[in-house]
């Protein structure tokens, strides 16, 4: 108990130092393996339900507030009753313990933003801009494809960026139930009162975390049409 | 009018329950009885432990209050040494090796009654007194399935040494670095598993995993009533790696000392009632039959004729 933040600041940079925590099937590089590869599932499963409703939703304008109330639930539903629900349904399905209780939490936890921001991205493209293409010619399916989602793409990634990030830092649950990922760390350092441990576990899953949101920002600089880009 | 016949029923109950205080003590409420605070770790086994003692105290009159699945013992120790609980139901050797982790006091021993006159002493300075001891034990037992066991040729610990470069053991995320566990299987054993998964303290996650042939060995408690229920083979600890860990209650000295000695004689009773084919039994009624820790503890009390 008592450890000074000192001596905690040492500890932890010394457990950073240490070769043999950067080996094998419990070193870092491999927890933050399975931390990036539970996450990003999590968050394509997310896509893959979200997306093509809020779409569909956004291009027709209409159903978004019983759309984004519904979704919100997921935000309700705190992670770790769905992981331990999560648990019980992988145990009887034979899915075994750890990767796919986790997904069952983190999933409702992506759907929201994903939800929320891909709908308000296609409403509020400008209707002058969609009404012209319409005048034009152009197929709805045309339109939401060559005019909506374009014009929409920095909201709905900067929703994903939201989704990414939730997911990223709530991930570590997984450790609950037998997971492997950064939470391990900080489940084994507190069941083993090793604190370097623990810190350690907290900071790379922070820094991963920060890491997300800076690529997502990135990624959505560069996707947004000229000229939008000085809106944002 | 309805309200005075719930009125005159408070009345009744208060008379009963000043009646039945006043009969338990036998002193006639001549000392203060103190506030109890019973707790326990996050398992069912200590949870109807501790409603064993929270119910005989409160039968005798105690005001008690529960505060249990605080958590492993690594918060539950600290929380009875700096009294936001006085009292709960430990393990003798696991309780000694936890608290004297260099053995510089005393070294837990096979030998019960040894191990509870070191726990004792290093207990002094904590000012914690153990109680008597339950004939009854839960210690770590090392477990495979069925087809393991057969295919492997396993019956005992040590039966394990050709093959457990080969297997993975799961248990408790601290296994790896308590005596009792990962770390006495390799020296005392020489045993050296392929890997270590983390699962659980005895819980269904271990109890899934073995099922679900996510480990091959697993760390159970020699109580679990899944070991019956699954079939699992508990392998025979022929090198003694586990010591005396047979129940006791653990109190703060002060309570005991703001007590007539009530206290004492009650969680005594229990203990010396306490075997193991009891807590067996009570193990697998809340584990299995589902049933509640507090109703399967009420039942062993009046069947023990220790609460009426």
């Amino acid at each position: 108990m008592g450890a000074r933040p000192l001596t905690l600041f040492g500890d932890v940079a010394r457990w950073f130092a240490d070769p043999a925590n950067w080996q094998g099937s419990h070193g870092i590089p491999t927890r933050i393996l399975e931390h990036l590869e539970l996450s990003g599932l999590a968050v394509a499963v997310a896509i893959v339900l979200a997306m093509p409703i809020a779409l569909y939703l956004g291009h027709g304008r209409r159903g978004g507030f019983i759309a984004i109330n519904v979704a919100n639930i997921g935000r309700a539903l705190p992670s770790l009753a769905l992981l331990a629900f999560g648990l019980i349904v992988a145990i009887a399905l034979g899915l075994g313990l750890g990767f796919w209780p986790t997904m069952f939490a983190l999933v409702p936890l992506a759907i929201p933003p994903i939800v929320t921001n891909t709908f308000v991205a296609i409403t509020e493209v400008d209707r002058d801009v969609v009404d012209a293409a319409r005048g034009m010619g152009l197929a709805e399916r045309q339109i939401l494809a060559r005019i909506e989602i374009p014009l929409g793409l920095p909201l709905i990634l900067a929703g994903i960026r939201t989704a990414a990030v939730n997911v990223v830092a709530t991930a570590t649950l997984g450790a609950l139930v037998a997971g492997g990922a950064l939470g391990r760390f900080i489940v084994d350092g507190f069941a083993l009162r090793e604190y370097d441990q623990l810190v350690g576990g907290a900071i790379l899953v922070a820094l991963l975390a920060v890491a997300t949101e800076v690529s997502f920002s990135a990624l959505e600089r560069r996707t947004a049409v000229p000229g939008m880009a000085a809106i944002r | 009018m309805k309200r005075g016949t719930i009125f005159a029923a408070f009345v009744a109950l208060a008379v009963v329950a000043t009646a039945c205080g006043g009969a338990g003590t036998g002193g006639g409420g001549t000392a203060a009885k103190p506030d109890v605070i019973v707790g326990s770790t996050n398992f069912y086994e200590q949870v109807t432990l501790g409603e064993l003692y929270s119910q005989i105290l409160e039968a005798n009159g105690y005001k008690v209050t529960r505060k249990f699945n605080l958590g492993s013992r690594e918060i539950v120790e600290p929380a009875l040494e700096s009294g936001q609980i006085d009292l709960d139901a430990e393990y003798l050797a696991t309780l000694l090796a936890f608290v004297d982790k260099d053995g510089k006091v005393a070294k837990p021993t096979t030998d019960p009654k040894e191990t509870q006159t070191g726990l004792q002493k290093a207990l002094d300075p904590k000012s914690l007194t153990v109680l008597d001891y339950a004939a009854a034990t839960d210690q770590n037992g090392f477990v495979v399935t069925q087809a393991t066991a057969t295919s492997k040729n396993l019956k005992k610990i040590s039966d394990l040494s050709p093959v457990a470069k080969d297997m993975i053991l799961g248990g408790p995320p601290e296994c790896p670095q308590r005596p009792f566990c990962q770390l006495g299987l390799k020296n005392v054993y020489g045993l050296t598993f392929k890997d270590f998964k983390a699962l659980d303290a005895g819980g269904p996650l271990t109890v899934a995993a073995l099922d679900g042939k996510q480990i091959d060995v697993g760390l159970l408690f020699t109580s679990d009533p899944s070991i019956v229920a699954k079939s699992f083979v508990l392998l025979d600890d022929d090198k003694h790696l586990q010591l005396a860990d047979n129940i006791a209650p653990v109190v703060r000295s002060a309570l005991l000392q703001k007590d007539d000695g009530t206290i004492k004689r009650l969680l005594n009773s229990i203990s010396a009632k306490l075997s193991q084919s009891e807590l067996n039994d009570m193990n697998k009624q809340v584990a299995v039959d589902k049933k509640d820790n507090k109703d399967v503890a009420a039942a062993w009390l009046k069947k023990q004729g220790l609460i009426k």
